[in-house]
């Protein structure tokens, strides 16, 4: 909120010699934080009222020019005419004896202008007679700026007058502190911030004369969302009335565009004291004003032009004919102060927040009136504040009161048994009695401290003080933060990471140290990007969770596979010219079950937070999740290794994929089965499918071409994508030591010819059983296919490491178990030795 | 190779006598001096201690000496052989290192053009700086604790006093899952984490929670609809504010450098009570730039502090929904925007640089920040 340190000085001592800066550093201490602090016009030097005393029209120019004389009493003249100064000027909106504003030799206006003593026209010119835009005030009209006749006497100094050089602070209200958008609000944190005693100008009612007519009506038809309702009337209001430049000086501060002096009015007690008003031409009006729920099919034109429809659930202020208002919202146009208004009625109300705060959702409009009832207003505000705008209004506007009506339903105060021992036991640092029971009573509460137990009864202007944490918070916020100590506690022997933390981290570690570089995408997907990937249309990654407000239409769906974000990301540094570029990301991803819906349930649990949701409860919130397990996805193109002299680039195919899923899965001694895959979007004759113990964990191989030309990304490109949640979960952290036999090894290779599709791994497996323990290890070292075998077939060639644990293995035993391989292989597969 | 002369009378040899062998160890010592490389010493060698050589020839008339010639033509023989070998030693060696350093001469190479064929990977700041705040909580004996990011509107909203109409629930600022009304939304802070962790955990709770959150805004060069928390939730018996600052710099010291300190100005936050915002002391000047033109910060704008997260004790309220008793237990929460420490820890400008996924940024940061 915008803070002028003018207006705040009206309502709370504040040493002159305080800058702006040092203001909003003391509010800063009671916890309102400085957006800024700016200074209104940028003028400097003397700036004096003077009045016009004579104007000689001079004619021998080619414009119109006068030269005038002007009084400007106390702020000296020239030497042989004492308080009067001789001004050339251009404007011609002024007369004889206009009160106007000198910029006096040595002043500097906006835009580094000083004015100085010159020759012109044949006249010295001694200073300037300034308009609104000179000043840098406002740029309504080019004229001179004429003031009110009798709002001040020549001589006096004008910054005062026009608000220039007032410092405005721009302070951050948090929501709770609704009584702070106003002066009084402020005033009082700033009476509080300095420990000195404060008047508070919201509980003095202005003294309104005798009733001289027929006030209007009010009345409540429903307490519960408005349970007071103050009327003010006030007839024979001169709609042509200026509103005064102090207040629109002030209005312009805060951010306000001024329009009437009526409207003007009620925007500057709502910034004065805190209350939304709201003024009706009265004569718009039809018998009673109340305060009532809207009918179905009710219909109103707001303030701003939009005709809205209204329902049950809007609160209106209406009259026995029509809706004139949204309550505490915005106003109707039919009822509107205009310039023929001459009858005013002023309403002035207490609304409950939360009805205010859901109209102002429904209908999305945010008003600075709204903004101030959906926080809660002092609810003893509206008769002082209404009286404030009627005093304003019959002393600048010529009104006269006609009277006052309202109804109300007045609530129960609000007590909180309070321990004055409390604040010290939450802050860990202790706090006289007296101390607490002077800063409640800063804060307006009436403390019974006469037993233990305190009586504290909360201020009308203070709703979201309600339990004795919040007392506590306002007792540690006044004393300041500043004095809290600062200890450390000590927690219970932890346990650290768990296992699967610490394997995550050890996953990344590794991808990074073989070279991947790590991207955080967004979970943000859309179809079209399954469309490019070439998922088909029933599978399940296409089910997948909506967002009901995407910010983009595009990418409405949380995502169930990494690729499209990895794709991007690669799509992005290839378009910067890294065309070698390994990418790999850990996030989870959102799965649906089949029978969940992708835009949740229509009637969601909503357990009470009175106390401990049941087991029940806390399962069927559980139930309205999709499984979010953590995936692993890598995406490769180009070469791993950067160029270097001397070093071939070879470019990254298929089996890195594969090899990246494998040698992660040694890193966390899970042995990964490979497998033929055919999943999209990978290539159907290039894709792995890797599982656990028969679980299938994901893919790994080439990605097809169809799908890198529609995403625009270069041919060959390789990726994994594996569930890494069942990956850790199988990690085997506590490995057991190998049997480290010591007898001589002895290598045997065979090469086995088999049919073009016979998969690798399939004979690899088939001759490890067969070759029985003996054999330590197997290694496929070759795969040929050309012109020394058969058509349609291919050579596997396997190197053998045979090993015993207790002898030297004889040559026989090698080649027994050598050839129960071979023999198991020719009969699986009908393979044949080469 | 002739037989010991027995048929002979002792008589004397003249091959034997000193100054015949010091002839032949100087004939010998000169021409290893003389040898410029292995290969010739290798010849010299075998011309002047080989079988045929002077020396060796000499050796075998010492038979025929008589017996009391033997001893002492033995013993010029063997210093002048002694002589020979140890020339032939140290000229060897001269040799060998000469020959030594000659190869790794030759085999030198431009040892700077090796640079860069090891391919070079990296993980992201923000996956490291958790781990790194992690770790500074784990020594304090915390837990890390996580939770969903598609959370139920329950646990992100209702659980931590945040009442149906906070205007924090509008679709301006939460993603909601299916329609406003479906009960599950994008989390929009990692708080509900710490509701599971109330909900879930013995007491006493000692948690730090580090997460990916979501907000409607977007993408600028400091906003982004996908950021990162981290907050911390401690629940026990006499836990208070001071507790709270305490913790909160030990904290800021272990990221930012012994004596840094923090400092809490009142805020609102309906999950805490009393609530605080929480200003790190700057800790590039520490506050010296503060009134001091002649040196600026640009760290903290030069005001000394720099905002840094939130802050509170827990409000009772939320104890309640967790079904904890706040007459007995007490506890304090805190949560810092990642992004943002990143962003002025590390200098980074542009809120989007830790989105795009350019390798060149994460490949700064290595394998941790
Ligand atoms: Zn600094």
């Amino acid at each position: 909120m915008k803070v002028p340190v003018s207006w705040l000085r009206e309502f709370v001592d504040i040493p002159e010699a305080l800058s702006g800066r040092e203001v909003s550093d003391l509010l800063l201490g009671v916890g309102f934080e400085v957006e800024g602090v700016d200074t209104v016009g940028d003028v400097r030097g003397p700036l004096v009222v003077g009045r016009v005393k004579s104007v000689e029209e001079l004619t021998d120019f080619k414009k119109p020019i006068r030269w005038c004389h002007v009084e400007v009493g106390a702020a000296n003249g020239n030497a042989d005419t004492p308080g009067i100064r001789g001004i050339v000027c251009g404007a011609r909106n002024f007369a004889e004896g206009d009160l106007v504003v000198i910029a006096l030799p040595g002043t500097t206006l906006p835009g580094d202008f000083t004015i100085a003593t010159r020759e012109t026209y044949g006249h010295v010119s001694d200073g300037m007679i300034c308009s609104v835009r000179e000043l840098g005030i406002g740029d309504e009209h080019d004229g001179i700026l004429v003031l009110p006749a009798g709002s001040a006497t020549p001589g006096d100094n004008a910054f005062p007058i026009l608000g220039l050089g007032d410092e405005v602070m721009d302070l951050a209200v948090t929501p709770d502190r609704g009584y702070a958008l106003s002066m009084r609000g402020m005033a009082r944190e700033a009476a509080i911030a300095q420990g000195i005693s404060f008047t508070d100008p919201g509980t003095q009612l202005a003294q309104l004369p005798e009733a001289g007519g027929s006030a209007v009506q009010a009345a409540s038809d429903d307490y519960q969302a408005c349970d007071l309702l103050v009327l003010r009337t006030l007839g024979n209001y001169n709609p042509a009335a200026p509103t005064p430049d102090f207040i629109k000086a002030r209005l312009a501060a805060v951010g306000v565009r001024s329009i009437s002096l009526a409207v003007d009015l009620t925007n500057y007690v709502m910034f004065e004291l805190g209350q939304p008003l709201h003024a009706f031409d009265a004569d718009k009006v039809t018998g009673t004003i109340r305060a009532r729920r809207a009918k179905k099919g009710e219909v109103l034109e707001t303030l701003d032009g939009v005709t809205r429809n209204l329902t049950p659930e809007d609160l209106v202020i209406a009259d026995d004919a029509r809706v004139l208002s949204l309550a505490g919202v915005m106003g109707g146009a039919y009822s509107e102060i205009s310039d023929a208004t001459t009858r005013v009625v002023l309403e002035a109300a207490h609304f409950n927040p939360t009805e205010i705060a859901r109209m102002s959702r429904r209908h999305k409009l945010s008003s600075e009136a709204s903004r101030r009832l959906e926080r809660g207003v002092d609810r003893m505000l509206p008769p002082v504040s209404s009286a404030r705008f009627a005093e304003l209004l019959m002393a600048h506007g010529g009104a006269t009161f006609e009277g006052t009506s309202g109804v109300e339903q007045a609530p129960n105060p609000i007590v909180i048994a309070f321990d004055p021992q409390l604040p010290g036991r939450i802050a860990g640092h202790s706090y006289d009695a007296s101390n607490v029971e002077k800063i409640l009573m800063s804060l307006g509460c009436v403390v019974d401290s006469s037993k233990s137990l305190w009586s504290v009864r909360i201020p009308s202007w203070r709703p979201d003080l309600a339990a004795a944490i919040d007392l506590v918070e306002e007792v540690i916020r006044i004393d300041g933060y500043e004095n809290v100590p600062a200890t450390v506690p000590t927690a219970p022997a932890g346990r650290g990471l768990t296992e699967l933390q610490k394997l995550q981290r050890r996953a990344g570690l590794h991808l990074a140290g073989r070279g991947l570089v790590e991207v955080r995408n967004y979970p943000f997907v859309g179809v079209a990007e399954f469309d490019a990937l070439g998922i088909p249309a029933n599978d399940s990654r296409r089910h997948a969770v909506q967002l009901a407000n995407a910010l983009s239409d595009e990418q409405p769906l949380m995502r169930t596979t990494l690729l499209p974000g990895l794709t991007g990301a690669l799509a992005r540094n290839i378009s910067r010219g890294f065309n070698d570029a390994a990418l790999f990301e850990i996030a989870s991803v959102s799965l649906l079950s089949a029978d969940q819906s992708a835009t949740g349930v229509t009637n969601p649990p909503r357990p009470s937070v009175l106390q401990r949701p049941s087991a029940t409860d806390i399962a069927a919130l559980e139930a309205l999740l999709p499984e979010q397990p953590l995936h692993l996805g890598v995406l490769l193109t180009g070469a791993l290794k950067p160029a270097a002299l001397g070093v071939k680039q070879t470019p990254v195919t298929w089996s890195d994929a594969i090899d990246i899923a494998l040698a992660l899965g040694i890193e966390l001694g899970v042995e990964i089965e490979v497998a033929t895959g055919d999943y999209a979007p990978w290539h159907p004759g290039r894709c792995a499918a890797l599982s656990i113990n028969g679980e299938q964990i994901g893919y790994a191989g080439e990605l097809a071409p169809r799908a890198l030309e529609n995403l625009g990304l270069p041919k060959r490109a390789v990726a994994l994508e594996l569930n890494l949640s069942a990956l850790l979960a199988a990690a085997n952290v506590v490995a057991s030591a190998p049997a480290i036999w010591t007898f001589p090894v002895a290598k045997e290779d065979i090469a086995l010819v088999v049919k073009a599709d016979v998969v690798a791994t399939d004979v690899m497996k088939v001759v490890r059983n067969a070759a029985g323990e003996l054999l330590e290890d197997i290694r496929l070292f070759d795969v040929y296919e050309g012109s020394q075998v058969a058509d349609g077939h291919k050579s596997l060639a396997f190197a053998l490491r045979f090993r015993a644990q207790d002898r030297t293995l004889a040559a026989e035993e090698v080649a027994a178990a050598r050839q129960a391989g071979v023999d198991a292989a020719a009969k699986a597969f009908g393979a044949t030795l080469r | 190779m002739s037989a010991p002369n027995k048929s002979f009378d002792p008589v004397e040899v003249t091959t034997l006598s000193a100054k015949a062998l010091a002839g032949f160890v100087k004939d010998a010592v000169s021409a290893i001096s003389a040898a410029s490389n292995l290969d010739e010493l290798k010849e010299v060698r075998l011309a002047h201690t080989g079988d045929r050589s002077p020396l060796s020839l000499a050796n075998r008339e010492i038979g025929a000496l008589p017996p009391a010639a033997k001893a002492e033509a033995g013993k010029r023989m063997g210093e002048s052989r002694g002589a020979v070998n140890e020339a032939l030693a140290k000229r060897t060696a001269e040799l060998e290192a000469l020959r030594d350093a000659a190869l790794l001469a030759e085999e030198s190479v431009d040892v700077t053009i090796a640079t860069g064929v090891r391919a070079q990977g990296g993980r992201h700041p923000l996956t490291t700086i958790q781990e790194q705040i992690t770790d500074v909580f784990v020594a304090l004996g915390y837990e890390l604790a996580e939770g969903p990011e598609v959370e139920s509107e329950w646990l992100n909203f209702d659980a931590l006093n945040i009442a149906p109409d906070h205007p924090a629930r509008t679709m301006q600022d939460t993603f909601f899952i299916g329609s406003e009304d479906s009960g599950i939304v994008l989390r929009t802070h990692t708080s509900p984490v710490q509701i599971r962790s109330m909900l879930t955990r013995e007491l006493p709770i000692y948690v730090i929670c580090p997460g990916r959150v979501f907000r409607t805004d977007e993408l600028d060069s400091t906003h982004s609809p996908v950021f990162h928390q981290v907050e911390g939730l401690v629940v026990d018996k006499g836990i208070t504010m001071a507790d709270l600052k305490g913790t909160l710099n030990h904290f800021a010291q272990a990221m930012f450098g012994e004596g840094i300190v923090t400092r809490l100005r009142p805020s609102y936050f309906p999950f805490t009570e009393p609530s605080a915002e929480v200003d790190l002391q700057c800790f590039v000047c520490r506050g010296a730039s503060v009134d001091n033109p002649d040196a600026p910060c640009r760290t903290c704008r030069s005001e000394g502090w720099i905002e840094w997260g939130g802050c509170g004790m827990v409000n009772p309220k939320v104890l309640v929904a967790s079904g904890i008793d706040p007459e007995v237990y007490t506890g304090f929460a805190f949560g810092m925007g990642l992004e943002r420490t990143l962003m002025f820890r590390h200098g980074i400008t542009d809120m989007r640089d830790m989105v795009e996924g350019d390798v060149r940024f994460t490949r700064a940061f290595g394998l941790g920040v």
